[in-house]
């Protein structure tokens, strides 16, 4: 860099974008706080899911899943696992951990009740029903 | 050390490195987990490992991050820190808030800790990263707070520096982003979306401020370049990481319900996310290159320059392998992600607290560089931790592809766990590397008790 370019140009710079790109992000998230009920499947937030996402979080299901792609990858991913195995399914495997099978990885029972659980699977349905761009490839998550 | 009051860092700095250990020690524990599963099961679960894990390092890096801060502040502003005595009260009140968060982990079913510090009254808790139960939230707030105070106010009253200006710009921001660890909506996308303001603003947006700041300090120290130049350098690489990051927010927001558009945003401006690191990685060898004085203290050169290095691939080189929409349509939440987010957390931060560390604790113990032995011990552990990390991103990266193609790509899908059996081979050489780089952090424990002759420090 030669003496043409000075530190006070290049601090302007830096201010300049800085506040130039900041404002734009802020722009861009109106837009899709404006854009999000068309896709973010908000309609379908009851009660029962609130409860199952307040379960969902302190369990800390996402110490070990991840979900719509964003949490642990050390268990499968949960965004989809309603489509893939249904509410049965799920309410049954949650009430058989674990497995105890030698050297596989163990998931914890959480002794949820029966209506915890139906709110979980809620929780599970709903976020199923988000709009991700068609996220994940396929049905294995 | 020039200021007196410049010794609060040294707390600091020795907390940062023990709860570094404590990091490692848990990352191996699930490691483990990995390739046995029931691996100290029940007593410690895969998530409690993990948010053991994942808040040690957040913790020993904000340690890092203020002892950096307590240290170069009153140097840079030509004045006594504005109250030493806050900042050791805050030292312990930090330290004991974290201690108590990870026993919290370690000991108490995370509902019930849920339950026992008020999560009903404001739910927060159970999203990656921000696990911490409310009180150590509203503690961390109130730490940084009056750390921020305690700086801003010696910076006041003395010389102000681009340095200082840019690391103490990247504080607040730090502590600002924070706040929305406070805002939890039950709508999972609005959550997603406002999560990542805290954690991609830290990592790839505020954080680097200070990563930059660090690394200034540290050249002009040990090069003895002229500040106006190194400054100029700094500015450029700041407005390279804000201009490319702040907008590269947008490579989270491809599959979690937020509009498209994100796709073409995310994708231009995160493909230049890796330029500021590129920066950097020139800017330390020039630097160096150009040095207008032999440092004694080799080993924090070979970290600064390790730092420019290591950025650029972690988070640059590997950011940019799956940041591309149509990529990262099949890589995201894989184990490339993995792979990405330890070398760039190692590259980046990691390093650069180890730099300013490897700088100023020699000088905070009254010498200007360790003696030889010291030093050639340090740069060993250098060697071992970094060779470890590029093992351990390599082996994810290969457990990675084939996981995408085994479980994503292919025309007869395995489920999730099918495939992770599949790739075992190469989570057991991630273990194995992943006891290298204990091994050379036990080294780099020891180098802080090796003797031998010093120099004293001039001023």
């Amino acid at each position: 860099m030669s003496g043409i370019f000075t530190k006070s140009m290049a601090r302007n710079i830096f201010y300049g974008g800085t506040v130039f790109f900041f404002l734009l992000f802020l722009a861009l998230t109106f837009d899709t706080e404006r854009e999000l009920p068309s896709r973010d499947n908000s309609a379908n937030i009851t009660p029962q899911v609130a409860a199952g996402k307040h379960i969902w979080e302190t369990r800390n299901c996402i110490g070990c899943h991840s979900l719509l792609g964003e949490g642990a990858y050390f268990a499968p991913e949960l965004g989809n696992v309603y489509v893939r195995r249904g509410p049965d399914f799920i309410k049954a495997w949650m009430m058989s951990q674990p497995t105890g099978a030698p050297g596989r990885r163990q998931m914890p029972n959480f002794h949820l009740t029966d209506s915890e659980l139906d709110e979980l699977v809620a929780f599970l349905k709903y976020t199923s029903e988000i709009n991700t761009a068609n996220w994940p490839p396929n049905i294995e998550g | 050390m020039q200021y007196k009051s410049q010794a609060v860092a040294m707390p600091y700095f020795i907390a940062a490195i023990g709860l570094f250990v404590g990091q490692i020690i848990f990352g191996l524990i699930m490691g483990m987990q990995y390739v046995v599963g029931d691996f100290l099961f029940p007593e410690i679960p895969f998530n409690v490992a993990r948010m053991v894990h994942t808040n040690l390092l957040i913790v020993w890096l904000l340690f890092g991050f203020m002892g950096a801060a307590y240290y170069m502040i009153p140097e840079e502003s030509e004045t006594e820190l504005f109250s030493p005595k806050l900042a050791l009260i805050m030292f312990w009140i930090f330290l004991v808030a974290g201690a108590a968060t990870i026993l919290g982990y370690l000991l108490v079913p995370y509902a019930t800790l849920a339950e026992m510090t008020g999560n009903d009254l404001l739910a927060t808790m159970g999203r990656e990263f921000l696990e911490q139960p409310l009180p150590t939230k509203v503690g961390i707030v109130i730490v940084a707070l009056a750390f921020l105070f305690n700086i801003t106010m010696t910076s006041l009253k003395g010389r102000k520096t681009a340095i200082s200006m840019v690391l103490l710009l990247g504080l607040w921001g730090l502590a600002i982003f924070f706040l929305f660890s406070f805002y939890n909506p039950v709508n999972l996308v609005r959550d997603k979306f406002y999560w990542w303001w805290v954690v991609h603003l830290w990592v790839e947006g505020v954080w680097e401020l200070i990563l930059g700041a660090l690394l200034a300090f540290v050249l002009i120290k040990v090069t003895g370049v002229d500040r106006e130049v190194i400054e100029k350098w700094l500015y450029v690489i700041i407005t390279l990481a804000l201009v490319t990051g702040i907008i590269g927010t947008g490579h989270h927001y491809y599959w979690i319900g937020a509009p498209e558009y994100w796709q073409w945003w995310g994708s231009i401006f995160s493909a230049l996310e890796p330029l500021p690191f590129f920066a950097m990685t020139v800017f330390a060898f020039n630097m160096v290159n150009r040095r207008r004085r032999e440092h004694p203290n080799k080993a924090a050169v070979l970290w600064a320059l390790g730092t420019g290095v290591m950025a650029f691939l972690g988070a640059g080189v590997w950011g940019f392998l799956h940041t591309l929409a149509p990529v990262n349509y099949y890589t995201h939440g894989s184990q490339i992600t993995a792979a990405h987010g330890h070398m760039a957390f190692y590259g980046a931060y990691v390093m650069v607290v180890l730099t300013i560390i490897s700088y100023a604790m020699p000088i905070l113990r009254g010498r200007a560089a360790n003696s030889n032995k010291a030093q050639v011990l340090e740069m060993w552990s250098f060697w071992l931790m970094t060779i470890a990390m590029v093992f351990i991103t390599l082996f994810l990266t290969a457990a990675g592809i084939l996981q995408v193609w085994l479980q994503r790509v292919s025309d007869a899908p395995m489920s999730f766990m099918a495939t992770q059996d599949q790739i075992s081979l190469f989570f057991w050489m991630r273990e194995w590397a992943g006891v290298m780089f204990f091994i050379g952090l036990l080294v780099y424990l020891v180098s802080f008790f090796v003797k031998g002759e010093t120099q004293p420090t001039k001023a």
